[in-house]
């Protein structure tokens, strides 16, 4: 897994609450069997218009302002819905790196862990006032830095952010979570012995 | 101390226990779809694993496959390949699959507990956020993404997190004429939609005591719905009568033995959780969802929402946009609602009851001129064969409803029964996001007896008031 450790990028506002992952990535593009291949998908029925090609202009983050962004800012429970981890592929493949939400829905949280992408919780007047920042300053962008867990906006200004220690470690490592649990190994094999499953 | 049953089922499954890096779970049971595991297969080939304990996996194809005629090749190319590897898969790495032609073929949460594979007091994951379906049974079961499934094939265990507790109660009787769809539409109404989150519920009262094995499996399907990875009710006689004679039980106990043990996995008298929740059976009416998430729900005797009576900017902004992509004007009541389309099936209200609830409703009736189509799409082949055995089929066909093969089909729309730009749908499923059932259709969830009464009528009806023809 690519490692995260820090990273700077222009921040796109996606102001819903409760998107589901339905809306990041419609169900007609589930049918691929690969795990690359999702970013021209992402937010389909949003960002394009009803001949699928026509980037809908409605739609905030097709602004020629947010191209090239990798810090996606949004509301409460992002992520809800479906377990598909077609979701956080398809954000990948985008090139976002970093979600800042209110909430996540917990199935998805943990998928971006898996991914190499960095899910933040931020309290939701901080959440409004970047929202607010992000569109008053064109170009805006954010400096996250993982091992000292810190925002820094484009003043200087600094955001401290929480993380769980060891998605922390998983994600500055890149380490695989499989790897890890064979550690265990014996653990499993002496659990299955005496479970009656060996 | 007094246990809750998810204290006990966590307790009995840990491998390792670490909190700061996350603990071990085994996983006693894995059920795998099509279309969340190609990537978890191919991971183990790149990486050189194997699948630790295949036995212990079973695999359906449900998600893509046409509820027409089966004998007829899969006519969309890349639903065709998904198929296909599932079943190339399961052969290779020895994993028992029911494919689209077999008998035991469904839903994977439908036949889980159909086949006996899901057992009180077990852990179960699948690929699958419905994966909460099975903790009706007594089971601590919950959907993972499919990094998470490679990871259960190659060591049979999950790295997981102590989840908080919630006790969600609904105390008294449910009156006639509320199911349990109703039942967990106005809870996720109350707790909202992240009401749940980092949650495990316990659903428990008389209400739930009171309800059917099915029922319970359409109240804990939803538990994801409000945000709740997992859902449970602690096993009782019914949970035990239920699972009597399921071919997949264990063959070295007698049944009066195993329900002993699977009894043992309720929860303690005097338990405790972090969160309670209180509801009144005799409170909640038959429920209808308004919106584009399933928490915009209310009665079928309210109304569409008035924008400016909600309490604060968020809210009104998600339902002034709900509202926009339902095309609904503000205040309507929920009866006035005019119907094109019904859709009778899935995880949540595919199973045999359901259709016998749908059946009694629609006995004597025909639907009505507007609604264009009208599905049943029973939830594994052997609830479409029940449901043939009992004359069902009859009663939905001369009704004027298309009697289907069974899988996921409308519900989320990945074979070929979606809906159109502006269909509206009266749908049992469980998700009523913007686009779920077809791009630009619009879905309305409901109970199955409130969905067949709704293709009659063309317009959501009360189902409390509605004159059952030649019901027992």
């Amino acid at each position: 897994m690519q490692p995260f450790t820090t990273h700077t990028g222009i921040v796109a506002p996606l102001d819903a609450m409760n998107v589901d992952t339905d809306q990041i990535i419609p169900k007609q593009f589930l049918k691929r069997i690969e795990r690359t291949g999702y970013g021209d998908v992402l937010f389909f029925d949003w960002r394009y218009l009803d001949d699928g090609e026509t980037p809908n202009p409605g739609f905030e983050m097709n602004a020629p302002r947010y191209e090239g962004a990798s810090i996606l800012l949004t509301r409460d429970n992002f992520g809800c819905g479906s377990s598909r981890e077609h979701a956080p592929w398809a954000l990948t493949d985008y090139g976002i790196r970093v979600i800042l939400a209110p909430s996540f829905a917990d199935i998805f949280y943990n998928n971006c862990f898996n991914n190499g992408m960095l899910p933040i919780r931020l309290p939701s007047e901080t959440i409004s006032q970047l929202f607010d920042e992000v569109r008053a300053q064109e170009g805006f962008t954010l400096a996250v830095d993982l091992p000292e867990q810190t925002l820094t906006k484009p003043n200087g200004e600094t955001i401290a952010f929480d993380i769980d220690a060891f998605k922390k470690a998983c994600l500055l490592n890149g380490w695989d979570q499989i790897g890890l649990t064979l550690r265990h190994a014996g653990k499993i094999d002496a659990y299955e012995k005496a479970h009656g499953l060996a | 101390m007094a246990k809750n049953i998810y204290e006990k089922i966590w307790d009995y499954h840990l491998v390792h226990d670490d909190e700061a890096q996350g603990s071990l779970l085994y996983i006693d049971r894995h059920f795998v779809h099509e279309v969340t595991s190609p990537q978890a297969f191919e991971g183990l080939r790149l990486a050189g694993r194997t699948v630790r304990r295949p036995e212990l996996t079973f695999a359906t194809m449900d998600h893509n496959i046409p509820t027409t005629d089966r004998s007829r090749p899969i006519a969309d190319v890349l639903s065709k390949k998904q198929v296909e590897t599932l079943l190339a898969n399961c052969n290779e790495f020895g994993i028992t699959c029911f494919d689209m032609n077999d008998r035991r073929n469904g839903i994977v949460h439908v036949i889980g507990p159909e086949q006996g594979l899901t057992l009180p007091g077990s852990t179960i994951v699948c690929g699958d956020s419905h994966t909460s379906t099975h903790g009706a049974l007594g089971a601590l079961a919950f959907g993972i993404g499919t990094s998470e499934v490679e990871h259960v094939l190659a060591t049979q265990t999950l790295a997981q997190r102590k989840s908080k507790t919630m006790e969600v109660r609904i105390n008294g009787k449910l009156p006639l004429g509320i199911t349990a769809k109703d039942i967990i539409l106005a809870i996720i109404g109350k707790i909202g939609t992240a009401g749940g989150t980092g949650y495990v519920i316990e659903y428990t009262g008389e209400a739930i005591r009171d309800l059917s094995m099915e029922g319970r499996m359409t109240i804990c399907n939803m538990s994801i719905e409000a945000g709740a990875r997992a859902g449970l009710i602690s096993p009782d006689e019914k949970t035990c009568e239920y699972l009597r004679g399921r071919p997949y039980l264990p063959q070295d106990q007698s049944w009066e033995e195993l329900a002993a043990r699977w009894r043992s996995w309720a929860s303690d008298e005097g338990c405790s959780y972090d969160r309670t929740v209180e509801l009144e059976a005799a409170e909640i009416e038959p429920q209808v969802t308004w919106g584009t998430s399933p928490g915009m729900v209310t009665g079928v005797k309210g109304r569409v929402p008035v924008l400016a009576e909600l309490p604060d900017e968020n809210t009104r902004n998600s339902a002034e946009k709900a509202l926009q992509y339902m095309d609904l004007p503000e205040g309507a009541p929920m009866e006035s609602i005019q119907l094109n389309k019904i859709f009778l099936g899935s995880c949540t209200n595919g199973r045999i009851e359901d259709l016998r609830a749908a059946a009694k409703t629609l006995k004597g009736h025909k639907v009505h001129p507007c609604i264009e189509q009208a599905l049943v799409v029973p939830g594994s082949q052997q609830v479409k064969h029940q449901a043939e055995q009992e004359g069902l089929d009859q009663i939905f066909k001369e009704a004027g409803f298309e009697w289907r093969e069974a899988g996921c089909s409308m519900c989320l729309g990945m074979n070929p029964d979606i809906l159109n730009p502006g269909d509206r749908c009266a749908s049992t499923s469980n998700r009523n996001f913007e686009g779920r059932q077809g791009k630009g259709g619009r879905t309305h969830l409901v109970s199955p007896a409130m969905a067949a009464a709704a293709a009659v009528k063309g317009h959501f009806v009360d189902i409390r008031n509605w004159e059952f023809n030649g019901a027992e």
